[in-house]
């Protein structure tokens, strides 16, 4: 019996643990650096600070190529923004609206309720403007690769020239975190790329983890309420289990 | 007959016309279970609960969903985002349908292990197939809905496997599809049918459990009971033991909810399907892993879906394969350590299933396959014939009573 409970666990175990290798299996040599991130572990919480600069930082330099689709401007209130700033926010962009009652389309400043416009009208204008590359939508990029934000960080400070045995074809640049490490990407970020106005560091390495930071929580923007509900679900349910293994210890105590 | 039972006037009246109560309180008071059964025997109470948190989970989300390949990636992100509790109603779904296979697989295992599908529970044990059957369809064609890269590219590789039929292979997959590609009409079958299979399963559990009342359950020992020495009424022992069943399954749940929500999933189903650009691998749900290494260790397309099908198949006809007159393992020598080493081999294929198909791994998947055949069709019926089991105890109290190590 006791072998069948420790079986029981290991198969378990290993269960759990089978598609994160699946799915760590990447290409070439790839250098993945390890942040300690304020949103991970069990207490885990966004830092406002770190992902208004974020923003900053796709606003800057990330937006003119990536679009982040499922971001609408009255998202931002969760970054800390108010009211007020995130209509000034919204302002600078007009987004097509219509037909008015002519049957015309027309242009107008954005509202909250609208989502962030995209640098391009389609995937092939994006493609024209990149040599046939295209940038993916950055709203879900920090769950849609593996090991999300370490990779997100290790592939923006992951710029470097190529070793002299390698040929970087024109239009293509070498990174040691991306897979295969040619990456139709330039270098984004190189440090003092944006001015904060809370006077944090610019380092290439710091406004590549703020901006890591926002793309996190645009990919998992409940992670906050999620720990917050499962730390009560997980004492709850512990006392529970206690609970229901003293009562099944009383029940079971005449059963001979 | 029995409107002597109740108290309360109400139920009096109604279990007259409709004998409801009456078989609520057979099962719970009459019901005799044996006194012996170990936490093994938790884990068809837990693939019940998950089956209702999966139907009631999937209600709420079909709520919001919408089944267009323009529209299904984007109505699954509003229920991550804008949908009162959506993220929460989606992991669980998510994360209990991970947790319903390794529970269901723990409850056939138990079953290989104690001798579970012998006679008289035969059938039984046949309905329990077809209930892992319709799982493991229900589950692939869920994992298709939320229209990801790995749903596309899952459904397109798995789809296609039926062009390996000879003939009419083509046609059935142009039926499967509603076209020539995995495309709008795949995904809104595919909705449909998901929707549809859970209640089912649930059908089908309901002749399970009238099956298993029939004789009752297994037990440990694997003998049969006696007289009353050797059982207990369900309520409250076993409705107290599933209690406790039930609460480490919701807590460790819950960890994987709250904590780990994408751990059992792939990243790539949170890129939109893409059919212009496939993925590096194509890997299945993590609990299809073990038929996926059988599938890919044979060189031949239709040798492999044969064997993948087959070793679903040859679990029909286990309680014929294996003609040993004795349960349950306790008293198998032999059978206890080939038991072990299937159970490696399950795993080991689950793992060689999730990795690329070139080298070592091609060889090792071979293996494995070839030892999963080996068991069901040489190994078993020849222990049958050759095992000299242990003795069987009288009756399920006498071990007790006789303190010999002998049965622990
Ligand atoms: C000049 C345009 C441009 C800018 C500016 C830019 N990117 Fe990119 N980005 C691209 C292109 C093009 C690709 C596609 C690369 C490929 O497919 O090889 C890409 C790919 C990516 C990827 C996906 C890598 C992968 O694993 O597939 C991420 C993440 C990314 N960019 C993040 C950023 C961030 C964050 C910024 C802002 C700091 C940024 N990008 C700025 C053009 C740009
Ligand atoms: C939806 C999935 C399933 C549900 C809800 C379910 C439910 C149950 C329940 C409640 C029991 C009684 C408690 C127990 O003995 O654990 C049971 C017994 C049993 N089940 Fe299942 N089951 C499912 C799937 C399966 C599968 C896939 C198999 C095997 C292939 C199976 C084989 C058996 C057998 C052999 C028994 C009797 C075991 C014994 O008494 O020793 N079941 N099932």
């Amino acid at each position: 019996m006791r072998k069948f409970i420790f079986a029981t666990v290991m198969s378990l175990m290993s269960a759990v643990g089978m598609p994160g290798a699946a799915s760590a299996a990447g290409g070439g040599d790839v250098t993945l650096l390890k942040n300690d991130w304020s949103f991970a572990g069990i207490f885990g919480h966004y830092d406002k600070a770190s992902m208004q600069r974020g923003f900053q930082v796709y606003l800057e330099v990330c937006a003119g190529c990536h679009s982040m689709e499922y971001m609408a401007f009255r998202n931002l209130a969760d970054l800390g923004y108010n009211e007020a700033e995130i209509k000034a926010i919204a302002a600078e962009y007009e987004v097509q609206d219509g037909p008015d009652e002519d049957g015309e389309m027309f242009m107008r400043p954005a509202r909250p309720a609208d989502r962030i416009p995209s640098p391009y009208r389609n995937d092939n204008e994006a493609r024209a403007n990149n040599n046939g590359a295209l940038p993916p939508d950055l709203s879900l990029i920090a769950k849609a690769r593996a090991h999300g934000p370490d990779y997100l960080y290790s592939l923006l400070v992951g710029y470097q020239d190529a070793p002299a045995s390698m040929e970087v074809p024109d239009g293509m640049y070498y990174n040691n975190a991306y897979s295969g490490n040619m990456i139709a990407m330039p270098q984004p970020i190189y440090g003092d790329d944006v001015e904060y106005a809370d006077g944090a560091s610019t380092s290439a390495e710091a406004l590549s983890a703020d901006v890591t930071h926002f793309l996190m929580w645009a990919a998992e923007p409940k992670l906050e309420v999620r720990k917050r509900i499962g730390v009560a679900a997980v004492f709850f349910l512990s006392i529970f289990l206690i609970m229901s293994y003293l009562a099944k210890r009383r029940i079971w105590a005449d059963v001979h | 007959m029995s409107a002597a039972k109740f108290s309360n006037p109400v139920v009096r009246w109604i279990d007259h016309r409709l004998p409801v109560f009456s078989m609520l309180d057979h099962t719970a008071n009459e019901y005799p279970t044996p006194k012996n059964l170990n936490y093994m025997w938790n884990f068809g109470s837990l693939a019940g609960l998950s089956l209702v948190i999966m139907i009631v989970t999937g209600i709420v989300l079909a709520m919001s969903y919408t089944a267009h390949v323009d529209y299904a990636f984007e109505s699954v992100e509003r229920i991550m985002r804008d949908v009162n509790h959506g993220w929460l109603i989606r992991y669980i779904h998510m994360n209990t349908a991970s947790f319903f296979f390794i529970v269901v697989y723990l409850h056939i295992f138990r079953g290989l292990y104690y001798g579970s599908y012998k006679a008289p529970r035969e059938l039984l044990w046949i309905l329990g197939v077809v209930i892992f059957l319709l799982m493991m369809a229900t589950a692939f064609m869920g994992y298709v809905l939320p229209w990801g890269q790995m749903s596309f590219w899952g459904a397109t590789v798995i789809t296609n496997l039926f062009s390996a039929i000879p003939i009419v292979g083509e046609s059935v997959v142009t039926f499967l599809w509603g076209g020539f590609s995995v495309d709008n009409p795949t995904l809104t079958r595919f909705f449909s049918l998901h929707y549809l299979m859970p209640f089912l399963i649930a059908g089908v559990v309901v002749l399970h459990i009238v099956a298993l009342h029939r004789f009752g359950s297994n037990n440990p020992i694997g003998i049969d009971t006696k007289g009353r020495q050797d059982t207990i009424s369900f309520h409250p022992y076993y409705t107290i033991k599933d209690i406790v069943g039930i609460a480490m399954f919701l807590l460790l749940l819950a960890i994987a909810v709250f904590f780990f929500p994408n751990a059992m999933g792939h990243p790539d189903n949170y890129i939109p399907a893409n059919p212009m650009q496939t993925p590096a691998h194509i890997v299945p749900e993590w609990y299809f892993l073990p038929f996926y290494a059988i599938l890919r260790a044979v060189p031949d397309k239709l040798g492999g879906v044969l064997l993948m099908f087959g070793a679903i198949a040859i679990l029909f006809i286990l309680p014929w394969l294996d003609r040993s007159p004795v349960r349950s393992a306790r008293f198998r020598p032999v059978f206890r350590i080939f038991f072990w080493l299937l159970f490696i081999d399950a795993l080991a294929l689950g793992y060689l299933g999730g990795m690329p198909a070139e080298g070592i791994y091609v060889t090792l998947s071979r293996v494995a396959t070839a030892w999963y055949f080996l068991h069901f069709l040489v190994i078993l019926p020849m222990l049958g014939v050759f095992e000299s089991t242990k003795p069987l105890p009288k009756s399920i109290s006498e071990p007790v009573l006789a303190t010999t190590g002998e049965a622990a």
